[in-house]
């Protein structure tokens, strides 16, 4: 029990010291750009919790979900496929290395022209930015299947589909997930971007909306709600993943200790 | 049953080619137990590999049961060296052993049957929903084993299957391999370093040269079928074969590589055996 104790507050240690921090320092702040913490909580909970929760929050997170979704998707299925056939690899390289340098912010205008500033869009920004490091993880992953494993599978006739469904995709797992992790920071940075140029709503058009119309502490009150966002989606991507590669886990322990 | 002819293989480098196995000939009879023993680099898992049709020789061919292995045969398992490589860490000890009686399209009820039937034939009768890692070596030794027999093969080929495992475990799991044998007889090759166990295993041994790799000698073990770690190992017939297999391990190597007639004669023997 005291263990459990002295775990949590070691890990909320820092944070509460920092908002304390804050706290004071901002205390009775007459400054118009630095307001007092209590008056962005407040702003946190009136506005962020309030109306701006389905007008702002709710459309962000939304077209994050479709352009994460279809980054995977297409990241996985070119990563598998680049994995597996090495000609593939050798034919795509140079034109995906070229577009992978392109930073994604400056698509966005030439997006724009395309697509219009609708959600279409946002979400093939999003996609386009965060399905590099899911591709190449893929890839690599693919690549990385153990020999003896995949000999056990041709002996025993296990080929095609199967392999891939049995033998392919569960061994490049790990690396899938590490890919997808790096993709959702990536695509929780591209949703804010691509709310900042043109938009009618979202979490980024609404901390740039605030700035403009000096709602100062609103402004810092979005900035904390994203924080807060992308600390719980990445919590909750951590407890999906120790599900779902909880052999992995397990694994490397077994031969940690042995 | 399984017959190898004339088998050569050589590897293309960039700056060398290595000629792993020079020419190879024996034939497995039917429910035969064979014992395929030599040096460590003598070139035995790369003749494995070409049995299982893994790997594709650069001469001569390799026939089961009459037809040309150009992939792996249908009527084949194996048992690799490295268990903890070549079981499926994401898939229980069940579904590992059952995977691949899925693939041939075993009805799901005699899937049930062969995968408890094989599970406790090994002696792992309680721990199916166990991932492979959480046992010991020896037990995912066994797995594998399990996997091989719940497939049904006619042959089984085993590449140093115990090397890996501690002496104790070793010889029970050698007694294991007997039994499973004299139960399913199944024709089995199994390849090993270690002489003793070559001896103590099977019907008969063959003994390879060091790479570049011929036949040096077929032996028969004429030991009883009925055998036992203390009494087997004890006979004085086990000590004099356990001799001969390692005199002829131990000769010298310029005697197997010089001539090609040093060749045919071993390759001859082998034919006879």
């Amino acid at each position: 029990m005291t263990g459990v104790l002295k775990r949590v507050g070691f890990l909320l240690g820092l944070p509460a010291v920092l908002f304390a921090l804050w706290w004071t320092a901002s205390a009775g702040s007459t400054d118009f750009y630095f307001p007092p913490l209590s008056r962005i909580l407040e702003s946190l909970v009136d506005e962020w919790f309030g109306p701006r929760l389905m007008d702002d929050v709710v459309p962000s997170l939304l077209r994050l979900a479709a352009g994460y979704l279809v980054a995977a998707v297409v990241g996985i299925t070119l990563g598998v496929l680049i994995g597996t056939y090495k000609r593939l690899r050798d034919f795509l390289e140079p034109v995906l290395e070229f577009f992978r340098a392109i930073p994604p912010p400056v698509i966005v205008p030439i997006l724009m022209l395309v697509f219009g500033i609708e959600n279409t869009m946002k979400i093939v920004v999003i996609a386009f930015g965060c399905m590099w490091p899911i591709l190449l993880n893929t890839a690599e992953g693919v690549r990385a299947v153990d020999s003896t494993q995949s000999e056990t599978a041709r002996v025993y006739r296990i080929t095609g589909f199967a392999r891939l469904r049995y033998l392919v995709l569960p061994s490049a797992s790990p690396q899938i997930a590490a890919g997808l992790r790096q993709g959702l920071s990536v695509a929780i940075i591209l949703m804010v971007i691509s709310e900042l140029f043109a938009a009618s709503d979202g979490l980024g058009f609404a901390i740039v909306q605030a700035q403009r119309s000096f709602a100062i502490p609103e402004m810092w009150a979005g900035m904390i709600m994203l924080g807060l966002l992308g600390f719980l989606l990445s919590l909750l991507f951590r407890l999906v993943e120790s599900r779902w590669l909880a052999w992995y886990h397990g694994l490397r322990k077994a031969q940690k200790a042995g | 049953m399984l017959e190898v002819n004339g088998v050569k293989k050589v590897y293309e480098g960039k700056s060398r080619t290595v000629e792993a196995v020079r020419n190879l000939t024996f034939t497995l009879g039917q429910g035969e137990f064979t014992c395929l023993v030599g040096p460590s680099g003598s070139g035995k898992t790369t003749l494995l590999k070409i049995m299982s049709g893994l790997l594709d020789p650069t001469e001569g061919e390799v026939l089961m049961e009459g037809k040309r292995v150009d992939g792996p045969p249908p009527g084949m398992a194996i048992v690799f060296q490295e268990y903890g490589r070549s079981l499926f860490p994401w898939m229980s000890i069940r579904d590992n052993v059952e995977l691949p009686l899925k693939q041939k399209k075993v009805p799901a009820a005699r899937r049930k049957e062969l995968v408890d039937e094989s599970l406790s034939a090994v002696g792992l009768a309680d721990v199916h929903s166990a991932y492979p890692w959480q046992l010991s070596g020896g037990m995912q030794q066994r797995v594998a084993i399990a996997r091989a027999i719940a497939y049904e093969p006619h042959v089984l080929l085993m590449d140093e299957p115990f090397a890996a495992v501690d002496a104790q475990t070793r010889a029970d799991l050698e007694d294991l391999v007997r039994d499973l044998w004299h139960r399913y007889k199944m024709t089995v090759l199994f390849v090993t370093h270690d002489i003793d166990e070559s001896v103590y295993l099977g019907q008969r041994v063959i003994i390879l040269s060091s790479s570049p790799t011929v036949v040096r000698e077929d032996l028969a073990i004429d030991l009883p079928d009925e055998r036992d770690q203390l009494n087997t190992r004890g006979s004085a017939r086990f000590n004099e074969l356990r001799a001969q297999v390692y005199s002829q391990i131990h000769r010298p190597r310029e005697e197997a590589v010089e001539a090609p007639s040093r060749d045919a004669g071993a390759t001859s023997l082998a034919k006879q055996g």
